[in-house]
């Protein structure tokens, strides 16, 4: 629930939502996103262009399937190329997502409900993305459901003792969860949406949508502690999926790979790329559809300091790895270390140094913090840098482990290329779909922001007449 | 649906405060079929409303715990009597390995109750409900608050129900049909 001092404390901090607004206003701006507003010229070239990236990646994925994996750079000894990069990258989007709707809510931090919506949509499509790359490198995608533990005529069953395993019923877990979780909070606000439209095909869809939520304080009541569990299921359980994705490295004994710092750095690393996010596609949803009144300075500037602080993490992450390749004293660690600085990607290490160590240093700086346009290019840095991370991590490694002969080098093709794009141009139609079908900002969550939804009688008052 | 009367009547306000005096004076009153609606969660109005307990919490707990015992068995099954596989000697039941998925399904049973619970035990989905056919309660989802009395309340009277509720001071009363 909101304070009031929250939004008087406009001296110092920007507030939660500007002052001025009421529940009705509320309901009409978010809900004339979807309903009112005509299609934009720049929604359409948007569009297009995600279009004619879905394309490119339509061929890609079609190649692939008829040619094989042989279509891409992998090769023996590097037998994970851009697939596990690519999907470790993405997951870890998700993550900030499941952290502002999840941990943020459970630490009553009221201003993630302004954007929580917005960032749950972008978990589920983060997910979608990386989900994909496991079964594009199949092989034989459609054997997909090999994965899972069902009787067959085979009398086969998974390896439970392999982290693989453990990463399809982590990544399949999240999605689910972050599906209803992102949908119980829709709830409400389709109900919204049914009233506010006189459009009679619109209020089905709509109605149908909402299953018949009639805002009785009972199913309120309900609806808070579902809401509340999910949160509590959820903080650990987005804890554990990167913890498990790093397991798919940690739990090997490839160089560079077989270490115990792996889960917490890759969380935090997951965070840091998932708040970059975050800032990507607020900073231009807020100004182009004008919803600065509830997503405010306030919330950019949080964003940007959760990025600060897990980039820290990272970079403490960084430097215990290092000290414990020297430290451990094992010749394939240290030859790991040197190969990094001095090998045939040295390059791409120096350049994950500088985007992802130093140049998200500026954000000390109060100013840069309050200046979207900044944030913004920061913002986007990390997200190279963490996918250089995630680069580094997997080839480097796979390019040089125990003897000469086994050396090789990667060399992504085209259409490894194309299937990095296409993903990206996937996620950026869900999200163009996502803001003109639904309400991008929680409607029922806004209006608890407000002093107006505070309570304010006394419980004796008059009870008995 | 037939025409079998009114479902009962419903007082429309249009600030929290007034909605939780007036359900808490209903509630005063004697009567115990209500129900009031909000736009948003106000936790005094359903306890206005004498609604403090649901079984949520319950049906989540459930739910994790088969979801978990049921994994923890499946791996221990497949480990130990339908895929027995010899690693050198170590033990079938290499129980750590397990625990990652146990965990997870866990979760995912535990989650997956809350919410189904949720919906069920809320009666959802319900295309229909008498409460849709006032035309005042479309606010509900906006920014108004109402107040309802059902007519199978057992201090259910037409006239004596509705100046109770016109004395709450509400914008209106409406006759609900059923």
């Amino acid at each position: 629930m909101a304070k009031p001092t929250e939004v008087e404390a406009g001296e110092q901090k920007a507030p939660v939502i500007q002052p001025g607004h009421t529940f009705a206003s509320i309901t009409e701006k978010v809900s004339a996103i979807v309903l009112r507003r005509p299609i934009m010229g720049g929604w359409v070239l948007g569009m297009f262009i995600c279009f004619i990236i879905l394309q490119w990646f339509l061929f890609a994925v079609c190649w692939l399937f008829y040619r094989g994996v042989g279509v891409w750079g992998v090769n023996i000894p590097i037998g994970w190329g851009f697939a596990i990069v690519n999907f470790v990258w993405w997951i870890g989007i998700g993550h900030a997502g499941t952290l502002i709707s999840a941990i943020l809510l459970l630490l009553r931090q009221s201003w993630r409900n302004s954007i929580n919506r917005f960032a749950e949509a972008m978990t589920l499509f983060a997910v979608a993305c990386a989900g994909m790359f496991p079964l594009l490198h199949l092989g034989r995608p459609w054997l997909f459901y090999w994965l899972f533990p069902y009787p067959n005529t085979m009398s086969y069953w998974p390896n439970f003792r392999s982290p693989l395993v453990w990463d399809v019923f982590a990544v399949s877990t999240y999605l689910t969860i972050s599906l209803v979780f992102w949908f119980v909070g829709l709830i409400p606000d389709l109900a919204s949406m049914r009233d506010q439209t006189d459009n009679r095909a619109l209020k089905f869809v709509f109605a149908a949508l909402a299953m018949g939520w009639r805002n009785s304080v009972r199913h309120w009541n309900r609806y808070e502690t579902a809401y509340l569990l999910l949160g509590g299921l959820a903080t650990p359980l987005v804890l554990s999926v990167h913890t498990v994705v790093s397991f798919d490295f940690s739990i090997g004994i490839v160089p560079g790979w077989h270490t115990t710092i792996f889960p917490p750095y890759f969380v935090a690393g997951a965070i840091y790329s998932g708040f970059a996010m975050v800032l990507v596609l607020a900073i231009p949803i807020r100004k182009f559809y004008n919803i600065e009144d509830f997503i405010t300075m306030r919330h950019i500037e949080n964003s940007a300091m959760v990025m600060l602080a897990t980039g820290w993490i990272v970079a403490y992450g960084y430097a215990f790895e290092a000290f414990m390749n020297w430290y451990g004293g094992d010749p394939y660690e240290s030859f790991l270390r040197w190969n990094r600085l001095h090998g045939p990607y040295s390059s791409f290490y120096y350049a994950l140094l500088i985007t992802n160590l130093l140049i998200p240093q500026i954000l000390w700086v109060k100013k840069i913090r309050n200046n979207p346009i900044w944030l913004f290019l920061v913002s986007l840095d990390v997200l190279v840098g963490m996918w250089l991370e995630r680069f580094i991590i997997v080839i480097v490694s796979l390019t040089r482990d125990f003897t000469n002969s086994a050396y090789g080098m990667y060399f992504p093709t085209h259409i490894d290329w194309a299937i990095l794009c296409g993903t990206l141009g996937f996620f950026a139609a869900c999200m163009f779909l996502f803001l003109r079908l639904l309400p991008a900002v929680s409607i029922s969550e806004l209006k608890t922001l407000l002093p107006e939804a505070e309570v304010t009688v006394e419980h004796e008052t008059e009870v008995h007449q | 649906m037939k025409d079998t009367g009114t479902y009962g009547l419903m007082a429309e306000f249009d600030n929290v405060n007034d909605a939780v005096i007036a359900a808490r004076r209903t509630y005063g009153a004697g009567y115990r079929k209500i129900d009031a609606y909000s736009p948003f969660p106000v936790e005094e109005l359903s306890e206005a409303i004498g609604f403090h307990k649901n079984g949520v919490a319950l049906v989540c707990l459930i739910g994790g715990l088969l979801g978990g015992t049921a994994a923890f068995t499946l791996q221990w099954w497949i480990a130990t009597i339908s895929y027995p596989v010899n690693i050198g000697g170590r033990p079938l039941n290499s129980w750590p390995s397990f625990i990652i998925v146990t965990f997870e399904m866990t979760i995912l049973f535990g989650g997956l109750s809350a919410v189904f619970g949720m919906l069920a035990l809320n009666g959802l989905p319900m295309p229909y409900h008498p409460v849709f056919n006032v035309p005042q309660f479309e606010s509900v989802t906006r920014d108004h608050f109402f107040v309802m009395i059902f007519s199978s309340d057992k201090n259910y009277d037409a006239t004596a129900t509705r100046r109770f509720l016109e004395e709450l001071g509400p914008i209106s009363v409406s006759e609900v049909p059923s």
